[in-house]
């Protein structure tokens, strides 16, 4: 049976009215003063103009000592050190791949920083680079960890580890990078029966969680068997969850994910990006956070 | 077309999913996304219409001017159609998306060719002499998969919208004929919009057909179905694209699921257009800053 539904635009209202807030930040938008103190050292997102410090950029000011600076809400990713990224092979070069993280320029992942299928450890030879398109090839996706970062801002990226490597079946989703919280891990098996990744870059990877931890594989061989009717509803929920929580701008970890996916059960999958659910099961994610914090 | 590069693992995810009739976003094959309708966003139009489909955003806007009417159809007016997608991506600017204008123009020109679909001898002054010309820009503003669903849903939004000032003409004794606009600016004529068809997209993944793909759906699938259908379910144009082959008894499946989505989207649209005219100025204008 077919399913249409259409309706009229509505003013979209705050949400946060209604809930309590914690703690208030400063939010600027380009053009607003933020002091006219000429003590302050301008930071990043700001410049001084008629001896006042003005916002170029939308977003919040964080003032350490001295210095003032904005920290947009919308940007594209600035790689950190340790940082877990998924990113999305673009171009096979000579002995290196490029890769897009979302960031001002293409991401690297050089040829000496990858595992080899098999877990070998030895020194890369001509014939690896020729056979690097066996490896990666333009369009897969991968999980990596930022190894250093270039003069010109550029991340170099590193799979040098079991966990991280050539990403198989699953659904990628991709919000604004300072959505996502930073803690300790970023791979999560909720408990719901999918597994998650949230990457630093802003693209989130759900995936069906591995039945068995292989070790020998080194992430390269990717499971072709068609994903059971189970696992893929709950995938299908966790997308919708995650578009709703970016929908209401509210940052992303695992706790919050697994939330919203329990206050979405009553919901069909399909009902959870309409408006009003949407509103109804972020509400009720955000009061648990509220009290299981307070 | 804007189109994502995907995995091999992911495009086979979507397609075993469209096969148990699960897809990504937990629709069913014939399922479309949530869409938003609004009408008369731009003032300085005869009639214009806003449809967001999910992430595909498209703004229709229909003017009216006075033309010749043309030479073998003296007794009617015309559409013409004009497509702009240069606010897409970088490569569509400029001279890039005009390749991709001039499809969808062409597409909207042969939906329309069909001789009821909408009332063109209404749009006539004096035979062989004036007639009415809407011309008809649709502007693409976001690309989300499944633009020719949601132009033509824009385009019958519009013209249900649309508002012809009424002419009177006016014979002197000499026989020279003067026209005059009315001075009441309510005053108008309406179009009829119930044989307006709409187009229904059917693409082809795997064994299956599914109905308003998204772009990681459209870049799985090989070949894809536009089917343009009336209110009635009948259907007033077909046409492939997509570089893969479809079965004969696949195209008569798609046919009749684009037949039996086709009745429903015009009943969804109808319904929306009459709640929206009830609301009249009483309706809050939501337009682009909602």
């Amino acid at each position: 049976m077919a399913a249409v539904a259409m309706r009229l635009p509505a003013v979209r209202a705050p949400l946060d009215s209604r809930a309590p807030r914690g703690g208030e930040k400063h939010l600027v938008a380009p053009g607003d003063t933020i002091t006219t103190d000429t003590a302050y050292m301008r930071g990043h997102g700001t410049y001084v103009e008629d001896d006042k410090l003005i916002a170029s950029v939308a977003g919040v000011v964080e003032r350490v000592n001295k210095l003032v600076c904005v920290r947009a809400l919308k940007a594209r990713y600035n790689g950190e050190i340790g940082d877990v990224v998924v990113g999305r092979i673009t171009e096979v070069q000579q002995k290196r791949w490029k890769v897009e993280t979302n960031s001002r320029l293409d991401s690297v992942l050089l040829l000496s920083s990858i595992n080899l299928p098999g877990g070998e450890l030895r020194r890369k030879s001509a014939e690896d680079e020729l056979a690097m398109r066996d490896y990666l090839q333009e369009g897969d996706l991968i999980s990596a960890e930022v190894q250093s970062i270039f003069s010109d801002g550029a991340v170099s990226l590193h799979t040098r580890s079991l966990k991280y490597g050539k990403l198989g079946q699953g659904v990628l989703v991709q919000v604004s990078p300072s959505l996502v919280k930073r803690q300790k891990t970023h791979f999560h098996d909720l408990p719901c029966g999918a597994s998650v990744i949230l990457g630093n870059n802003g693209f989130i990877w759900i995936y069906p969680t591995p039945e068995q931890k292989d070790d020998e594989a080194g992430g390269y061989t990717a499971n072709l068997e068609p994903v059971p009717l189970s696992d893929r509803e709950v995938i299908s929920r966790l997308r919708n969850c995650i578009m709703a929580l970016v929908t209401h701008k509210m940052m992303l970890f695992d706790t919050s994910i697994l939330y919203c996916y329990e206050a979405s059960l009553p919901h069909q999958i399909k009902d959870i990006l309409k408006p009003e659910v949407t509103e109804e099961i972020v509400l009720e994610a955000r009061q648990r956070l509220l009290d299981s914090e307070g | 077309m804007a189109s994502v590069v995907l995995s091999e693992a992911e495009k086979l995810y979507i397609v075993h999913g469209v096969q148990e009739d699960l897809r990504v976003d937990g629709r069913g094959c014939e399922d479309y996304r949530c869409a938003e309708v609004e009408t008369d966003v731009v003032s300085n139009t005869s009639g214009s219409a806003r449809v967001k489909l999910g992430e595909t955003d498209i703004l229709v806007g229909i003017k009216a001017e006075m033309g010749t009417p043309k030479l073998e159809k003296p007794d009617e007016g015309y559409l013409e159609f004009f497509v702009d997608c240069s606010s897409n991506s970088p490569e569509l600017e400029g001279r890039g998306g005009e390749e991709l204008g001039t499809d969808i123009a062409n597409t909207l020109y042969r939906v329309f060719s069909c001789e009821n679909s909408v009332d063109l001898k209404s749009l006539c002054i004096n035979p062989k002499e004036h007639c009415w010309v809407l011309y008809v820009d649709v502007l693409l503003l976001e690309c989300g998969g499944n633009i020719f669903d949601a132009i033509s849903i824009a385009v019958k939004a519009a013209l249900f919208n649309t508002r012809i000032p009424k002419v009177h003409v006016l014979e002197d004794e000499e026989g020279t004929k003067e026209i005059e606009l009315s001075d009441d600016p309510y005053d108008c004529i309406q179009l009829n919009v119930d044989e307006v068809p709409c187009i229904v997209t059917l693409s082809k993944i795997g064994y299956r057909h599914v109905v308003d793909a998204t772009l990681p759906e459209e870049a799985c699938s090989l070949a894809s179905l536009l089917i343009s259908v009336t209110s009635k379910g009948a259907i007033t144009s077909m046409k492939k694209v997509g570089k893969g082959s479809l079965d004969p008894e696949s195209i008569f499946e798609m046919m009749e699921t684009g037949q039996r989505v086709g009745k429903s989207l015009h009943i969804a649209l109808q319904k929306i257009l009459d709640e929206e005219e009830s609301l009249g100025t009483s309706r809050p204008k939501v337009g682009f800053l909602g």
